[in-house]
């Protein structure tokens, strides 16, 4: 940049002369400004009643039509304008009233430096400097370091005293309810199926069977809910182990994304893909759920099934491997 | 002096009398403040957390923040007889049984909504405009701090019901927990009592929703407005306005007025809004059960681009001595995020290291001649609009008839490319604005009308600008970069010469102006003429 001293700069003209609005000169246009706002105000009381007139006289089961809005509940329809009408008005009537009634000309006020003279600041300093040395925590070391120590430690109580929050997950995130032999039982429903239930395309929803009458805990669903899909058998693209564990062409796996554990309830009969709603990861059920596309890092895992003596499908065994998210602990 | 009149002064001596308020309010209520329709953004945030307070304090009479099942007998025929969670049921309740409580969910829902887009747009003001600099760093902390505390107030807040969509967004913060190195798992159990979703989760986040949080608030959002009124507000370059005054209309009575007016105005709108727009439907989603989900689960707005990054992460994890890291979950859930906020909250630091300005600031900066600055906020604006993109690439996938993978591949090649390319085109688009603006002051106004000279050419008149207008487009200041010398004056390079090469480069970048029009070369022009 060239040197400023002989150059001149625009010059600040200054505030603009002040212009008087109409209501400022004209009583007629003053007594309009009022009578606008009292308008306003008696508008916002219309709204008032308004809302107490649905409240009581409207039933809830009144529905009228509004135009863009179509079929609409009259009664919070009523309470929501009126509450609406009535504080809007109240505040377009404020503000009409300042702008056209209240002073308008603008006012300077000079701001005051944040910054303490120098002497404060130094006052401050030996103040603070005094202070230190009254305590005397520099000259006193064993002082300092065992109130530091003191003070340590104390922080840990809080910790400590959260530690009941919970308890600690022990094998809890690597174990379901699967056992060899479990039944697949249909959900919501909770009845046992058979291979032939399910037609060649279809996709079912099982959780492991209870004992009748007992209470199927959220946790346990998050963990056993399992997907069943029949395929042709010469449709999968699997090994002979992982082929063993699907029965005529019946193939399981966790419904829980190995991703964020949302359910993996999406699945496209052409493509022969699940897909997870949340995140869209998409899973191959020809390929034992291979992830073909999306952010989750592993397959769905894959129950292995077979059938029992009354030809329902049970699992052959527990999961091999953790369901749902990963985790620190998580091996594989 | 009239009988109304004695009482009034009674009254106000009897207060004085016991706390000397009177010396205070007599300078505080003919405060000066300036006027700018931007300035009320910040006021719209305040006004819909006082609606959040009033319309959440109304919810809690009926909200039972419990996971006790309990079995639906309520008059929403559709969900009859099933079994659902106190908190589901009784949300339930306020929906369809308690005269106006679905209007007041709504409100609250909305009000939300306009509280977090308030943030964000009073952000980018403040931050596009320059107010951050000295000495209103403190106040640009706490409002990332808000800005931040508003995303998790928030989604905890949707949480509450434990409808299907809400526990589905759970699912996924249990799952972030859970993918914490080390300490994931125990983290997880303990916040939620044990395994995913417990019992104990629902009432834990109710406390701190409506307890710990708006607790927070109110001492941050204190501390806020504190600071604003003892630091007075900033104000736009303008005739008259200077960096050692504040041009505008005193408290009492115009923004008295003024400003309580508008907070009837929003809490108008936003009653207006929770009458006509259904928000959040929670009936039509069904409890929230691990096994079941809608499709098309969305997060609310200000929850999107963090989705939408967890969307986009390539499918990593590392497995290794028995251990697991998500990657694709830690990177986009925490890592990312931490940096994205932290550097954030540290701008106003950074860019007084880059432009060694430690100068007290009062007048606004016009965005373009912050080239530099307003460059790198469109740089990040258009990293977060990819991430909010991608968060709703299913939904725009069906509505544009494109496919999921080419929603996602368009945000994973996006979120890098676009920013840089946002950056130059907005730091070009700047100096042009600063181009015409240097126009302007020396040739005047375009005005449309075409003269024919004598000698057959024809012209256009330009009319000069007012003086007014001409002070605003040039009393902005030009900073020099800072230029630290790398080589001490033996010609060895100083310790630090890395840093100040580096330190150097921004500087330059920070500096690059078109230069402003002066009045001598207005003068030179006019010789000319």
């Amino acid at each position: 940049m060239s040197d400023s001293r002989d150059i001149e700069l625009i010059k600040d003209p200054g505030l603009p002369e002040h212009v008087h609005r109409s209501t400022d000169i004209d009583p007629k246009a003053a007594k309009r400004a009022e009578r606008q706002i009292a308008i306003l105000f008696a508008l916002s009381c219309i709204g008032t009643l308004l809302l107490i007139y649905s409240y009581i006289f409207i039933s809830d089961e009144t529905f009228i039509f509004i135009p863009v809005l179509g079929e609409t509940n009259a009664h919070q329809f009523g309470l929501g304008m009126g509450m609406a009408i009535a504080l809007f008005c109240i505040g377009a009537g404020a503000i009409h009233w300042a702008k056209t009634l209240m002073p308008d000309e603008e006012v300077i006020a000079q701001r005051h430096e944040f910054r303490s003279p120098d002497e404060d600041r130094a006052e401050f300093v030996k103040t603070v400097k005094e202070g230190a040395a009254g305590a005397g925590l520099g000259r006193r070391p064993l002082i300092k370091r065992t109130l530091g120590a003191a003070l340590g430690l104390s922080g840990l109580t809080p910790l400590l005293l959260l530690r009941d929050l919970g308890p600690l997950p022990k094998d809890e995130l690597t174990k379901t309810s699967w056992k060899a032999g479990t039944r697949l039982v249909t959900d919501p429903g909770d009845r046992p199926i058979r291979p032939e239930d399910l037609e060649v395309g279809a996709v079912a929803q099982t959780l492991p069977e209870i004992p009748a009458g007992e209470h199927r805990k959220l946790s346990d669903i998050g963990k056993d809910a399992v997907l069943l899909i029949r395929l042709r058998p010469d449709e999968f693209n699997l090994d002979a182990e992982r082929f063993s564990w699907t029965h005529e062409g019946i193939i399981a796996f966790s419904k829980i994304c190995s991703h964020m554990g949302c359910a993996v309830a999406l699945y496209e009969q052409q493509t022969k893909h699940l897909l997870c709603p949340c995140h869209q990861s998409t899973f191959d059920v020809t390929r034992a759920a291979k992830v073909i596309f999306g952010p989750a890092a592993r397959p769905l895992p894959q129950l292995a099934l077979t059938v029992d003596d009354e030809g329902y499908l049970v699992a052959q065994a527990p999961f091999t491997e953790p369901v749902g998210p990963s985790f620190w602990e998580r091996d594989s | 002096m009239t009988a109304r009149e004695r009482i009034a002064g009674n009254v106000a001596g009897y207060v004085d009398d016991r706390t000397g308020a009177a010396k205070w309010m007599k300078k505080n209520l003919t405060k000066v403040f300036p006027d700018h329709w931007s300035f009320l953004l910040g006021e719209i945030c305040l006004y819909s957390f006082i609606i959040l307070l009033l319309s959440g304090t109304f919810l809690t009479f009926w909200f039972d923040p419990s996971m006790r099942e309990v079995e639906y007998e309520g008059s929403y025929e559709p969900l009859k007889g099933l079994s659902m969670s106190a908190a589901y049921a009784s949300t339930l309740h306020i929906s369809f049984e308690v005269r106006g409580g679905l209007l007041m969910r709504q409100i609250h829902h909305w009000a939300a909504l306009i509280f977090m887009v308030g943030i964000v747009v009073h952000l980018l003001r403040v931050y596009f405009t320059g107010a951050f600099r000295k000495p209103r760093e403190f106040n640009w902390i706490i409002g990332v701090g808000l800005l931040t505390l508003g995303i998790v107030e928030g989604f905890l807040g949707y949480s509450l019901p434990d409808d299907l969509l809400s526990g589905t967004g759970i699912r996924i913060a249990e799952a972030i927990i859970q993918a914490i190195p080390v300490v994931g798992s125990y983290l997880a159990y303990f916040a939620f009592g044990g395994a995913f979703p417990g019992e104990a989760f629902i009432p834990r986040i109710y406390v701190v929703h409506v307890l710990l949080l708006p607790g927070i608030f109110l001492a941050l959002i204190t501390v806020h407005l504190m600071l604003v009124w003892y630091q007075k507000h900033t104000q736009f370059p303008g005739p008259g306005r200077t960096e050692k005054n504040v041009v505008g209309y005193p408290l009492m009575p115009v923004y008295m007025a003024k400003a309580g007016g508008f907070f009837f105005i929003v809490f108008g709108v936003t009653a207006f809004l929770g009458a006509v727009a259904s928000i959040n439907p929670i009936w039509l989603y069904g409890p929230y059960t691990p096994g079941q989900i809608s499709a098309g689960s969305q997060p609310d707005w200000y929850m999107g681009w963090l989705d939408g990054l967890v969307r986009m992460a390539p499918p990593i994890e590392t497995h290794a001595f028995g251990y697991t890291i998500s990657w694709n979950i830690l990177i986009p859930g925490l890592i990312l995020p931490g940096i994205m906020f932290t550097l954030l909250a540290l701008y106003p630091f950074i860019e007084s290291w880059m432009t060694g300005d430690k100068r007290e600031h009062h007048l606004l900066d016009r965005p373009r001649n912050a080239p530099n600055r307003t460059a790198l906020g469109a740089m990040a604006l258009t990293f977060t609009l990819v991430c909010l993109l991608n968060g709703g690439n299913d939904i725009i996938a069906q509505q544009f008839h494109l496919t999921i993978n080419q929603m996602m591949w368009f945000s994973r090649i996006g979120v890098i490319v676009l920013p840089p390319i946002a950056f130059i085109i907005t730091k070009r688009l700047c100096l042009s604005l600063q181009r015409a603006d240097r126009e302007l002051v020396l040739h005047g106004r375009e005005t449309g009308r075409l003269v024919r000279m004598p000698n057959g050419e024809f012209t256009e008149i330009h009319e000069p600008i007012s003086p007014e207008k001409a002070w605003v487009l040039t009393s902005h200041e030009q900073l020099a970069p800072l230029e630290l010398p790398e080589h001490d004056d033996a010609g060895v390079r100083r310790p630090k010469a890395l840093k100040n090469r580096l330190r150097n480069r921004f500087s330059r970048a920070h500096a690059v102006a078109v230069p402003k029009a002066t009045e001598t070369e207005r003068r030179e022009l006019e010789g000319h003429h």
